[in-house]
């Protein structure tokens, strides 16, 4: 009765032998090495770097340890950490400004084991050390950008279409254009609904439409009026974009920072999450991060008498005063000629002429056409460029127009010096934002901070597991040892699945690892004392085996779902480290079932299943009451 | 070995009364304690920061509280933990100010002041996510409850799932009127230590139940009255559950010793937890099902099943 079958064992060893190979990686520890990504994200490497790469670090004697060529970019392995600033220099120095070198670490184990996908746990920020920012967008912003961009191109369609109006605004959440006649708001609605069927987008698993609009027409004394409401669609979808065109951004200027695996990621409908391990100058991510800088060329109002009421106070219907980076107030008109979406590139650079610092701007296909049209337009006059960084609005400068520029290519003059052309450019580059983001989360751990944490768990875990394993060895004898046994294997299955799943491991995942070691040990307790209980009834050593081992798994079965329903509302309800506590705990609990089931039972099954005559099993005393 | 040496069951029903007294003391003190005291919630609740700031050479925690001072942050926290080189900073949600400028400032004028200052960990959370925070935990825990007591009433009976739920229940009142008592630090981490208690000490119930189901089905014990079953099933389980606890309360006091700050009201939450769990699970749990109008007729169709 206490056999197990041969496919049993089979399966048993198959799984413990492959845990074991999946365990591996997490011994190796990681060493040191860089890693060259490009500075656009998501753009491919050019492979003819990697030669430079190569003749650099042998001309300095360092000893490239493996070179990996990924789609990401390129990663070089090296021998020390020394080695790993000293490359980090050399190589960026050789192949300029368009990558941009970080820091990274790559498991140490061997290639064989690399190769079969066997990678050392994913160790989460609060292990590995960096930043976690929670950041909130601003999305009545997005709400009102979206309809600023409906009523930019029907102003354009109704001119096209050569309907008269005389005034069109944004009024909340909808648009308000007044009509001299009746028959020219008629026709303002058919270029509304003309405008194109809108996109398509999905909106809780059915598909809608955007751009549909409501109508509403009043008449006033002068005007016939026509309001036009955008349906929660449209709103939808430039909530949708305005994520979209934030995630992209934030891609981008993090890359800037040289960060080897960055995280960002949306959450919710209107969160960015965005982990930089690694990184220790919180100050410069935030900065850089945190950055709601919005970029906008307005024209500056020539008219001294309303630049004088301007300073006075009075600041005509239609304007801004803001003060440009020396202080001296600028009127400009409120009409934004160009944003920063519009920016291809933007890069710091030197004036031929006048030997200054310059930035040079390249537009889009459509930025150039605006930008041609508005600079033939006003010659001799001045266009701003106005930063809006943390709430504070500055003209960066106005430079006076000379003459009709096409192409997309402008040059900004003005700057202090080369740093600040840099600074500038940089931030252009990086992109606009389509709303502001505010850091509403922060959680950032330093590097020494986490080596300790991670000692303080796996000395958590190691200790526990010494004083279980003592205390079922003494208590149950030969069946604690098989106890302590598949307790191990448990602990090799578990570590082998989050290896394999690269499920995040943080300190309270190492805590629940510990602890469901502590819990796992439940099942064989449960199981040793049911056999016991079986022997005290006077059943055969063989019978209490089979009894025993029976009538635990439906106890453990219950017991063991109870804790699976914490997991789970930990998993769904938790974040962050929490989430990381629960998966362990799940898994802990799938892999103590496999294990105290099957391999101790293979085990006692290995070793008393053949005997034909058992005296007694060394499951340590067992105190018999005279049945009475 | 053999710890437990029994001869006759332990008449463990005969003290439901006082058990059940003992209980409502503890609950109406835990109770009170919530309501007066309330719990000491961590930033993750409600919004604020925290920083935990090394110096290498030690330091003068009036130092920083000067340092602090100067830059208008009169009313932060700053404490020394466990040595002269640690201490841990905390400053409350300042309207108008960005929680990431907040730190940046604090830091700043620390390093300003000595530079051998190291940022070892900062936690900022909004007082909207901390908000989001508290809801989802309370959600969890109503997910948990609810979860649990569904899925008693499926395998067993509601008579059991009801008593369960309150054993336990009643086990993390006692968790929660501890930290009131003591106003130790209730964040995230002692949150899913709660939840986990939840979890594990059900595990306690559903053997006691288990075996109590198997007794009501027994041949020799069809005469037995509902008391004397349960104290059968309690006294043949015991040695099982001191063994259980023990080892896992082993490791939760390898957490306590070398978990360090963030896992220390962890491993507090989960031994009052473990503790509260045994008794509960027996004196509260046992005594609730019997008082319920456990019977072998209520368990007959699901001992059927079963077989």
């Amino acid at each position: 009765m206490n056999q197990t079958s041969h496919w049993k064992y089979f399966v048993i060893i198959t799984s413990v032998l492959l845990s074991l190979i999946y365990t591996l990686p997490n011994f190796y520890g990681e060493a040191p090495a860089v890693q060259v990504m490009s500075i656009e994200s998501g753009e491919k490497i050019d492979i003819s770097i990697l030669k430079s790469i190569e003749t650099t670090l042998k001309d300095s004697n360092i000893s490239i340890d493996k070179l990996l060529v990924e789609d990401i970019g390129i990663k070089v392995k090296l021998e020390s950490l020394e080695d790993q600033l000293k490359a980090k220099k050399l190589i960026q120095d050789a192949i300029g400004d368009n990558y941009v070198v970080a820091l990274n670490l790559l498991p140490n184990s061997p290639n064989w084991l690399t190769n079969i996908g066997a990678l050392p746990m994913h160790l989460g920020l609060d292990l590995r050390g960096g930043v976690h920012f929670l950041m909130q967008l601003d999305m009545s912003k997005a709400k009102d950008k979206g309809i600023d961009n409906l009523l930019f191109s029907v102003r354009k369609e109704l001119q096209k279409e050569k309907v008269p109006y005389f005034d069109s605004t944004r009024i909340d959440g909808s648009i308000q254009i007044k009509f001299k006649n009746e028959l020219d708001r008629e026709t303002a609605k058919d270029v509304f609904k003309s405008m194109g069927s809108g996109r398509e987008i999905k909106v809780k698993w059915a598909t809608k439409k955007t751009q549909s609009y409501n109508f509403v027409e009043t008449n006033s004394a002068n005007a016939f009026i026509l309001n036009v409401k955008p349906n929660a669609y449209t709103n939808e979808d430039s909530q949708i974009l305005a994520v979209k065109q934030n995630l992209e951004t934030l891609n981008n200027r993090i890359n800037e920072l040289g960060v080897a695996e960055p995280v960002i990621q949306q959450q919710g409908a209107d969160r960015i999450v965005v982990q930089l391990p690694g990184v220790q100058d919180t100050a410069k991510a935030k900065e850089i991060i945190g950055r709601t800088a919005m970029l906008e060329m307005r024209m500056v109002e020539e008219n001294q008498t309303a630049y004088d009421a301007a300073i006075a106070g009075n600041i005509p219907p239609g304007h801004d005063l803001f003060n440009d980076r020396f202080g001296n107030p600028v009127l400009v008109k409120k009409q934004v000629v160009l944003t920063g979406e519009r920016i291809i590139d933007a890069a710091p650079g030197t004036d031929s002429i006048t030997g200054k610092s310059i930035v040079s701007i390249t537009l889009d296909g459509q930025g150039a056409n605006t930008f041609k049209q508005v600079t033939r337009e006003n010659v001799g006059k001045r266009i701003a460029l106005i930063l809006i960084e943390k709430k504070i609005t500055e003209v960066v400068t106005a430079p006076v127009i000379k003459s009709e520029i096409g192409g997309g290519r402008v040059q900004i003059t003005g700057m202090d010096n080369a740093q600040n052309a840099t600074d500038i450019a940089l931030l252009l580059r990086a992109g606009s934002l389509a709303t502001p983001m505010e850091i509403v989360e922060e959680r950032t751990v330093g590097p020494s901070m986490g080596k300790e944490n991670i000692s303080r768990g796996v000395r958590s875990t190691i200790w526990g597991f010494i004083a279980i394993v003592t205390m079922m060895a003494i208590y149950y004898m030969g069946f604690g040892l098989v106890s302590v046994i598949s307790l191990s294997v448990n602990l090799i299955f578990l570590v082998a699945l989050l290896s394999i799943i690269q499920a995040t491991l943080t300190l309270p995942g190492i805590a629940a690892i510990a602890l469901t070691l502590g819990m796992a040990i439940d099942a064989n307790v449960l199981i040793n004392e049911r056999i016991r209980d079986e022997i005290r009834n006077g059943n055969t050593p063989q019978a209490s085996i089979s009894i025993g081992y029976e009538k635990a798994w439906g106890t453990l079965l219950d017991s063991n779902m109870t804790t699976m329903i914490a997991g789970l509302a930990l998993f769904i309800f938790g974040s962050g480290p929490i989430k990381g506590f629960a998966v362990v705990l799940v898994l802990g609990i799938l892999t103590s079932m496999y294990s105290s089931i099957w391999v101790s039972r293979g085990i006692i099954n290995y070793i008393y299943g053949n005997r034909r005559h058992i005296d007694k099993l060394s499951i340590g005393e067992i105190f018999k009451v005279d049945n009475n | 070995m053999e710890i437990f040496r029994v001869k006759k069951d332990i008449s463990f029903m005969k003290y439901s009364r006082l058990s059940a007294v003992l209980s409502i003391v503890i609950f109406v003190l835990s109770a009170s304690f919530l309501s007066t005291k309330g719990l000491n919630l961590g930033i993750d609740f409600t919004g604020g920061t925290i920083m935990e700031v090394g110096y290498p050479e030690g330091v003068n925690v009036q130092d920083i509280r000067d340092t602090l001072k100067s830059i208008n942050l009169e009313d932060s926290q700053v404490q020394n933990f466990g040595n002269e080189t640690d201490v841990l900073i905390r400053l409350p949600i300042k309207e108008g100010q960005a929680i990431a400028d907040l730190s940046e400032k604090v830091s700043a004028a620390l390093r300003a002041k000595n530079s051998s200052m190291q940022i070892r960990r900062i936690e900022s959370v909004g007082a909207q996510v901390g908000d989001e925070l508290y809801e989802n935990g309370a959600l969890a825990i109503l997910f948990v409850c609810l979860g649990i007591v569904l899925y008693l009433a499926m395998r067993f009976e509601w008579r059991f799932a009801i008593a369960a739920i309150v054993a336990n229940m009643h086990d993390v009142v006692i968790i929660l009127g501890f930290f009131s008592f003591f106003q130790w630090e209730f964040n995230l981490t002692v949150l899913a230590a709660v939840l986990a208690v939840l979890g594990y000490s059900v595990n306690e119930s559903v053997v006691v139940f288990d075996r109590v189901r198997e007794n009501f089905r027994k041949a020799s014990m069809r005469n037995s009255k509902v008391s004397e079953i349960m104290n059968n099933a309690i006294t043949r389980t015991m040695s099982r559950t001191i063994m259980t606890h023990l080892s896992t309360q082993t490791v939760v006091v390898s957490m306590l010793i070398f978990g360090g700050e963030i896992l220390h009201n962890f491993a507090l939450a989960l031994t009052i937890g473990i503790l509260f769990g045994i008794y509960s699970s027996i004196m509260v749990g046992c005594p609730m099902a019997m008082w319920l109008g456990t019977s072998q007729k209520n368990l007959a169709w699901k001992t059927e099943d079963k077989k």
